[in-house]
């Protein structure tokens, strides 16, 4: 799904989190959100998800307007910081939730969640964790059951924050490769936020910087390496 | 190394023996005067004169009447707490707005305020001489020595206790579950009954259980507000008050034992809770 977004701005009070940013995702694409605490990455990331709303500004799916519509209609799979994985159901329960909270009219019978539920595992390779619960999990099987359950909802976009931020950094190397191999399989246009510039360049087709809610460049990963247009953004990436 | 000695090794947080059993010793001196003493001194006292006059005591109609009123009030003012309490709990700590705060130090006051003054309050709002009040008696529902008035003198008292116990849980689980679940396509309602209350449940038990142990043995509100009419408005502890004064005192401790009994039971409940869910609590790590 190809999204735009439109001349957002965010404001928290009187602060600003972010000054009227456009941007336009192709279908399709893997797109990194880069850049230092509080560039406004996160805001961006959730304010597509339909978890903030913009100050001004609009969001377009696939050229329709999709600023007013709640988080559940917009079904966008998001992935949390923390995974956010519910503490207390099984690893089975958690990917299952978003179906069976389906209404019951287009709810799938049970037979059907279960066996989505294991192909989701499959596909994510962990097969035989359905029985487990989040707490009994190490921090890289939490990520990829926290990307099970969204993408068991059929989403229509994949929105990730710091995917990869609480992994070490063997992990994390692992699970970049398991992110881009998700992304090509489903080829579902995904969005995740990082701070890591060598991630950003890394895994995405496409590389968003921002700094101070406002974004610095938009480019390759070996455009923005080759020619940094701001002097804040050629100091970020060499850092 | 030394050769010469054995070198001891200490936590560095571990104090020296004599200083341990000094502190040991001075809790245990303190429980058991404060604590273990008065409440053997109950039973002794209730059974002065042996189970079957305590019994006897237990069986007059003034007695029966009491329990029955204080069970009764408990069933009513503690579903209904637990039903705002969460209600209060989940509005701080899932939105933010002005004057939270505020809000805030309002559900403590109960806290702050003597019971006494919390029952004349009730008494000024809803006694025969006020308009709603006067109205009300006028209607046929006085609230004032009357089941109402001490349902809402128990309430005002206990309401601090479940809000108080989820508030820092709630605050701590943070709301990233709830926007999880909301992402996933939940409702709103569905998220309340799949994810935050399954996620409160025990700290909920736990501020119920306060909530109850509280409600039977509110005094003072209660004694403003419900006029200590034997038979009709006399609870258990204004019930044990009056026969204490009138020197009925296996009567007076037979019905504080009950009482004792009672608060011992809400004890033993929730630690079979516990154990019972000993493997939900373990996958919760929180308990």
């Amino acid at each position: 799904m190809h999204i735009e977004i439109d001349e957002i701005s965010k404001a928290f009070g009187t602060t600003a989190a972010l000054h009227p940013v456009s941007l336009s995702i192709p279908s399709g694409a893997l797109v990194a959100l880069l850049g230092p605490s509080g560039s406004g990455k996160t805001t961006l990331l959730r304010i597509l998800g339909g978890l903030e709303f913009p100050t001004s500004g609009r969001v377009l799916f696939d050229g329709q307007d999709a600023t007013g519509l709640t988080v559940q209609e917009r079904r966008a799979g998001f992935v949390f910081q923390s995974y956010a994985l519910f503490r207390h159901m099984t690893v089975f329960e958690n990917i299952a939730y978003g179906l069976n909270a389906r209404p019951r009219a287009t709810r799938p019978t049970k037979a059907e969640i279960a066996r989505r539920v294991t192909k989701l595992l499959e596909l994510i390779q962990l097969p035989d964790i359905g029985a487990r619960y989040p707490s009994q999990l190490s921090g890289g099987q939490r990520q990829r059951v926290a990307l099970a359950r969204a993408l068991a909802i059929e989403p229509r976009m994949l929105l990730l924050d710091e995917p990869f931020g609480a992994l070490d950094a063997k992990v994390r190397k692992e699970l970049r490769q398991g992110l881009r191999d998700i992304h090509d399989t489903t080829g579902l246009t995904t969005v995740f936020v990082t701070h890591d510039q060598e991630e950003a360049m890394e895994l995405a087709d496409l590389v968003v910087v921002m700094s101070m809610g406002r974004i610095e460049q938009i480019g390759k990963p070996a455009d923005i390496r080759a020619r940094p247009a701001t002097p804040f953004v050629k100091e970020f990436i060499t850092a | 190394m030394s050769d010469t000695g054995q070198i001891r090794f200490r936590a560095a947080t571990e104090e020296p023996p004599a200083t341990r059993w000094t502190l040991i010793g001075l809790a245990f001196a303190g429980l058991a005067i404060l604590v273990f003493a008065p409440l053997i001194a109950v039973f002794v006292e209730a059974l002065a004169e042996g189970a079957i006059e305590a019994v006897r005591s237990l069986a007059s109609p003034d007695a029966r009447d009491a329990i029955r009123l204080t069970l009764t009030i408990a069933a009513i003012s503690v579903p209904l707490n637990a039903l705002f309490g969460v209600a209060a709990a989940w509005f701080i700590t899932k939105f933010d707005f002005r004057g939270k705060a505020f809000l805030i130090t309002l559900i403590d006051l109960p806290f702050s305020v003597s019971p006494v003054v919390a029952g004349l309050c009730i008494v000024l709002m809803f006694g025969a001489n006020s308009a709603i009040g006067g109205w009300l008696v006028a209607q046929g529902y006085p609230i004032v020595f009357a089941m109402p008035g001490i349902i809402l003198a128990t309430m005002f008292v206990t309401f601090p206790f479940v809000a108080r116990e989820l508030i820092p849980v709630m605050i701590e689980q943070g709301r990233a579950e709830e926007e999880a679940a909301l992402t996933l396509g939940a409702s709103g309602w569905r998220v309340f009954w799949t994810v935050t209350l399954p996620n409160i449940r025990w700290a909920l038990l736990y501020g119920v259980l306060l909530c109850n142990a509280r409600a039977m043995g509110e005094f003072g509100a209660v004694a403003v507000v419900s006029g200590k009419i034997r038979g009709e408005t006399a609870t258990i502890p204004t019930t044990i008050e009056m026969l204490y004064q009138e020197y009925l005192s296996v009567a007076a401790f037979s019905l504080a034992a009950v009482l004792t009994l009672l608060a011992l039971l809400t004890l033993l409940l929730k630690t079979l809770l516990e154990l019972r869910h000993a493997d939900q609590l373990a996958a919760n790590h929180r308990h």
